[in-house]
């Protein structure tokens, strides 16, 4: 197939940004409620959540309609993602900690520990994710950045350990991630899910 | 700011009152003659001019000697930013789906370690009673809080009528379960074993603190507050201040409350506004006075029993209040 990459490329990007926008408009209009600090840092965490999940879908996708198009824009959605995790809690800091109390809740909350994990995990994918990374890392580059997938786990229970009683929308996340993870592992043998193992399949 | 009817020297236990609580006292003294020179105290109908307050408008007596000078929230975010979970666990939940809730007409049983149970209409539980307003400060659990006029009825009085007897030592209290009205209660995933319940010990219940309200802002609750009926503990988190109450049981035994059945650890009973005693998962050193803002987040340090601390911390003298949380 020969559709165009910059358009899509393009797309992709607008569309990313529209979380962000929205919240912008949110703060700008001051349609956020009375508490804007705890909605602005719950959104940027779901969209980070949802960035995730579409990174992960991108492979799938690429193999279901057979265009690689979608692997293309891979790095700039997962970039995405990561950028919306890095203002996620840049705004936790911010709006709900003001900066206090920082060693027990990232010590002693265990929701918190596990978004931390998740953004430490992620760190070494964003900053590994140039061309040139690429190249130097080779054949250990995805092994490395199969990271994603203990990262997307860990968001998940960084959002199911916030849980208070209802836990509908985060059962329909965990299946999603569930699905995508699962749809690999048959693919690719289960050994494709293991990070930072480069051992050869079979 | 700490407000009380009681002269300062009829207190026996300043022990456990903060120095500054005693500093805001005599600024507040000021407040509360400034309010009884202008008329507080006396039957009126509220001017509702400036606010677009739904409901049907109460009359009321003012009780500054129960009511704070802080800021109040605004209506707008009293009825629009509500946990109330039998709607949705989104803030915005209870305002957009509580019209489903039908709240007339409205009975409520009474039950238990009395001797005039029965089912009342609402009318009858608080036509007799002249209503009053109180401004309590409303710290929720989640660590952010609003300052609220509430219209209303001293628990105490109401409950006298019941005739609690000797072996009355706690009062349940039931939210309405209609999955019909009530659409989270059709949730599958929800770990609420509904309906939603609550509980007092007969001298919290019996504090006159304790606060039955049937209006906010000069006008019955609207259904997202807890129409028509919801209870008002100022010193305790917001869960403990049940809404849409159907059902009023005086038992023996310490009841089981919804929280503290799902979450132990995280939900007590007594569920006292303490800075000292963190949730697992959150600090409630601080708390965030709603409307907060974004550049300017109005955080305000948590005082213990949300400052009300001269009215209740007698009913806890001697208890473990890290073990009784």
């Amino acid at each position: 197939m020969t559709i165009s990459m910059l358009p899509f490329r393009i797309l992709v990007f607008l569309l990313s940004c529209v979380p962000l926008a929205l919240l912008v408009l949110d703060i700008a209009t001051g349609s956020l409620g009375p508490d804007p600090g705890q909605t602005v840092t719950e959104t940027l965490g779901l969209s980070a959540l949802q960035l995730l999940i579409v990174t992960l879908l991108m492979t799938p996708l690429a193999r279901w309609t057979h265009w690689a198009g979608w692997i293309k824009v891979r790095r700039m959605v997962g970039l995405f993602a990561f950028f919306y995790a890095m203002l996620h809690l840049m705004a936790f800091l911010q709006f709900i900690l003001g900066w206090t109390d920082l060693w027990a809740t990232f010590t002693k909350r265990p929701y918190i520990i596990f978004g931390s994990l998740a953004f430490l995990l992620l760190i070494p994918l964003a900053a590994t994710s140039t061309k040139a990374m690429m190249r130097r890392l080779g054949r250990r580059w995805k092994p490395l950045h199969r990271l994603i997938y203990p990262a997307v786990a860990l968001v998940w229970l960084h959002f199911i350990f916030q849980a208070r009683s209802d836990i509908t929308e985060m059962v329909i996340y965990g299946l999603v991630v569930v699905c995508l993870l699962a749809i690999r592992g048959y693919w690719f043998g289960w050994h494709s899910l293991v990070p930072l193992s480069t051992a050869k399949r079979g | 700011m700490l407000i009380k009817k009681r002269p300062s020297w009829a207190l026996s236990h300043s022990d456990v009152t903060p120095e500054s609580v005693y500093l805001d006292r005599r600024r507040f003294m000021g407040g509360m003659v400034a309010a009884a020179l202008a008329g507080a105290g006396v039957p009126r109908l509220v001017d509702a001019a400036a606010l677009p307050i739904q409901g049907e408008p109460l009359e009321f007596t003012a009780m500054p000697g129960f009511s704070t000078d802080e800021e109040k929230t605004p209506y707008d975010d009293v009825t629009r930013y509500n946990n109330f979970y039998e709607f949705g666990t989104g803030k915005g939940d209870p305002a957009q789906y509580a019209d489903e809730m039908s709240v007339d007409p409205w009975s409520v049983v009474v039950e238990g370690e009395c001797d005039k149970p029965g089912t009342y209409a609402l009318e009858d539980l608080v036509r007799p009673h002249d209503y009053q307003e109180r401004i309590y400060r409303l710290r929720c659990v989640e660590a952010w809080s609003m300052v609220i006029p509430w219209i209303g009825i001293p628990l105490a009085d109401m409950l006298k009528r019941f005739e609690p007897n000797s072996r009355a030592k706690y009062v349940y209290f039931e939210t309405l379960h209609d999955p019909d009205q009530m659409r989270a209660q059709r949730s599958l995933f929800s770990t609420i074993d509904w309906p939603y319940q609550e509980g007092l010990r007969m001298d919290e219940a019996m504090n006159e603190l304790s606060f039955m309200a049937v209006g906010l802002y000069g006008k019955t609750l609207p259904k997202q507050n807890g129409a028509p009926m919801r209870l008002v503990v100022p010193w305790k988190y917001g869960f403990k201040s049940i809404k849409s109450i159907v059902k009023i049981r005086f038992q023996e035994e310490r009841p089981k409350t919804t929280w503290e059945m799902i979450a132990p650890q995280e939900y007590g009973f007594y569920a006292n506004v303490n800075p000292e005693v963190d949730h697992p998962r959150w600090s409630q050193k601080r708390e965030r006075r709603l409307p907060s803002g974004l550049l300017s987040p109005n955080w305000m340090e948590t005082r213990k029993f949300n400052g009300y601390g001269e009215q209740v911390a007698h009913l806890y003298k001697g208890m473990d209040l890290t073990k009784y949380y």
